[in-house]
């Protein structure tokens, strides 16, 4: 506790010998909010913090998928199949008016490739905020305004920041549609599982006896069986003609079947610890029901800790949606998600000659690490008295 | 103590059944059967087939009859060592399974002992010189392990070694002129070359895990008064850390063993997938899409007896290192 506060104060106040500046800041931290403790220990945690900015960066391309994009990532061109990534030329003549090449494309008469040469003559100019395809903010909004565009042409004919996919879609802008299955199926994966692991994990610690032998029992079973094949059984059990959005919805109720037990884990240890505490047994002996013990006292103390574990539990849904779209047994095309961006690069072949197809591995490890500092440093922050 | 393994062996046993019953029952799920599967796939390919024979092929197989029923006679099957057939390949199942299981535990044992192998020293070393370029530099190669799922980890293993070292043909666990050749030492060499790849691939993300593990658990220990007095009495630097400290921190690196074997053997399967091993992950992969339901069914009970005896050889471990639980003393599990 001592320790907590010396440190809270090293961060929060300029090192004072003022006896009374000292108080302030005593007084300061004894008045704070578990809350504002737990900013304050988390604010001090650099890493964390900067995987904090990484994870809303993500979460703004989620809402913003189509705005980001520039091209349209539902619209394939054989003219355009398995381009290369293309730079974009910042200056012309010694100013700056970014600009890229239109390109002509051909088939080595020797490999049978499709080979692209940039055309100097064919200049596109760059703007911010410029007209594309046709799209719906927030599925309501109808709007053609995209972050970049060109001027003069079509952006589907210009830009190429990631290259083309082998049927011609622009990769960048079908990152950014995929960014957005991917970081929501995660999100929706984590609040089934927390809901059973709490559920779950409450009864167990509540009830205790029987009932709890029986879930941990339970638990110890679902753990002990290989995930992925499990996975791959389950998926494979999704028809095929099945509608997207519910092939969606399935998929999170598969990757959720595994993780609820560590949440579950969580919870109970929370109820044990918090049930032998003073202030429950306080609010007992003061009459309170057994539903306001559990909602008003017991859950906001470990809320935090349950947020963290939350978090930590992120990235293995997100792993697991991507491992079952790479396989094809997850998302399948006409959706997009980084697993099935990536299933194109699944063999030799495609990752030596594409190389750029593996970009998509490049998110979801950003991601998952940004996901695991923020946990690590939201558990620390949970507990801002350790 | 015999109480002790007793209560584990139980508990494996009672796994397993759960986990024939989940396989069994995985794979009856999606609608229609192998059957409906087998005659889509010959009417792509101009075939008519008649009702009858679909009948046929289905009282054949046993299919026309409740899950409760195929799955109890399933189960009788298997306890006189027949895992019936596999569809798909008109062959017993355990003849199609083949070298695959064998492979499948070689290759998981491989990474265990690629995981034991170096997280300990390098557990060691990132404790005692804690906040070291060398420690910094593990926690760099353990995120990176704990971050890139082990099938992107192959992917880009491919890449680089294609782009860097154009070596072309990489993964397999056989050089191709020794895959067919019959079970001979020459063999058995080369298999032992093929598999530090497939170790490391699988191995790493369990591996930054136990180093974390380990590590945070001697950096508890060595902070104790007990390694202070050590260190008093003018014991050799390193006497104090290893005959003490890492014992006591020895404990849940052990346990950690136990869960982390699920994670290697599912693992296995994707891997194998990408780096196209010859173990039973793609003959899983197949044998689900074709829902061929004893092969399928057999090959994810088989993986659930696997992570169930690398559990309980775990669990004998923890109970060799650790005198408390050997004793069933106060404060053990």
């Amino acid at each position: 506790m001592a320790e907590a506060v010396e440190t809270l104060k090293g961060s929060t106040l300029p090192p004072q010998r003022d006896a009374e500046a000292e108080r302030a800041a005593a007084d300061r931290i004894s008045m704070a909010t578990q809350w504002q403790l737990m900013w304050w220990r988390f604010r001090k945690h650099r890493l964390a913090m900067a995987a904090a900015v990484v994870v809303l960066f993500g979460y703004t391309i989620v809402l913003f998928a189509d705005f980001f994009a520039y091209a349209n990532p539902r619209q394939s061109d054989a003219q355009l199949s398995l381009l290369p990534p293309q730079p974009i030329y910042f200056f012309e003549d010694g100013q700056f008016r970014p600009h890229v090449l239109g390109l002509t494309g051909k088939r080595d008469p020797r490999t049978f490739r499709r080979v692209y040469e940039p055309d100097p003559e064919k200049k596109m100019y760059l703007t911010l905020f410029a007209q594309g395809y046709e799209y719906k903010l927030f599925g309501f909004i109808p709007t053609n305004r995209h972050l970049i565009g060109v001027t003069n042409g079509r952006a589907e004919d210009g830009i190429f920041l990631m290259g083309t996919d082998l049927q011609g879609r622009d990769l960048f802008s079908r990152l950014m549609l995929a960014t957005q299955t991917s970081l929501t199926i995660g999100l929706v994966g984590v609040a089934l599982s927390l809901f059973l692991g709490v559920l779950l994990g409450g009864i167990s610690g509540l009830y205790g006896g029987v009932v709890d032998a029986i879930i941990q029992r339970l638990i110890e079973i679902v753990r002990s069986i290989p995930t992925i094949p499990l996975w791959m059984g389950l998926a494979a059990a999704m028809p095929s003609e099945w509608p997207i959005t519910r092939i969606y919805f399935f998929i999170t109720i598969i990757i959720a079947l595994i993780g609820w037990t560590t949440m579950a884990r969580v919870v109970r240890g929370r109820f044990l610890a918090l049930r032998e505490e003073d202030f429950v047994t306080a609010a007992e002996l003061a009459g309170a029901s057994q539903m306001r013990i559990i909602f008003r006292h017991m859950v906001p103390s470990f809320l935090s800790h349950i947020i963290a574990a939350t978090t930590l539990a992120l990235p293995a849904m997100i792993i697991a949606e991507t491992s079952l779209s790479f396989l094809g047994l997850g998302l399948r095309a006409p959706a997009v998600s980084w697993g099935v961006l990536l299933q194109q690069a699944s063999n030799i072949q495609a990752v030596a000659i594409t190389p750029w197809l593996l970009i998509p591995a490049i998110p979801v490890i950003v991601m998952v690490l940004a996901f695991n500092f923020l946990g690590d440093g939201l558990r620390d922050a949970a507990d801002p008295y350790g | 103590m015999v109480s002790y393994i007793i209560q584990r062996f139980v508990a494996g046993i009672l796994t397993i059944i759960a986990a024939s019953i989940i396989a069994f029952v995985v794979i009856q799920l999606p609608p229609g059967d192998y059957v409906t599967a087998y005659i889509a796939n010959l009417q792509a390919t101009g075939t008519m087939v008649s009702m009858e024979e679909a009948a046929a092929l289905r009282i054949q197989y046993g299919l026309d009859q409740p899950v409760y029923i195929q799955y109890l006679k399933w189960v009788g099957l298997m306890l006189r060592g027949n895992f019936g057939m596999a569809m798909e390949y008109n062959r017993p199942v355990l003849e199609v399974i083949g070298d695959r299981m064998t492979l499948t535990v070689i290759v998981s044992f491989a990474a265990v002992v690629f995981i034991w192998a170096l997280s300990l020293p390098i557990g060691i070393y990132s404790a005692v010189r804690q906040y070291s370029i060398g420690d910094y530099i593990f926690t760099f190669i353990g995120f990176i392990g704990i971050a890139v799922p082990n099938f992107m980890l192959a992917l880009i293993i491919m890449y680089v070694s294609y782009r860097f070292f154009n070596v072309q043909s990489i993964g397999g666990l056989f050089s191709p002129d020794m895959a067919l050749q019959p079970w001979s030492w020459a063999k058995v060499w080369d298999l032992i070359t093929h598999l530090p790849l497939p170790a490391i691939v699988l191995g790493l993300a369990g591996m930054a895990e136990v180093v974390r593990i380990m590590r945070a658990n001697l950096l508890d220990e060595l902070r104790k008064p007990y390694v202070v007095t050590a260190r008093a009495k003018g014991l050799a630097e390193h006497r104090v850390i290893l005959k003490y400290p890492v014992r006591a921190a020895l404990n849940p690196f052990a346990s950690t063993i136990g869960y982390i074997f699920p994670f290697i053997v599912s693992g296995s399967i994707i891997v194998s997938l990408v780096l196209s091993l010859p173990t039973v992950g793609p003959l899983l992969f197949k044998a689900l899409i074709a829902q061929d339901l004893f092969l399928a069914a057999t090959i994810l009970l088989l993986l659930a007896v696997l992570t169930v005896i690398g559990t309980f050889i775990s669990d004998l471990i923890l109970m060799w290192i650790d005198p408390r639980i050997r004793f069933g003393m106060e404060g053990s599990k």
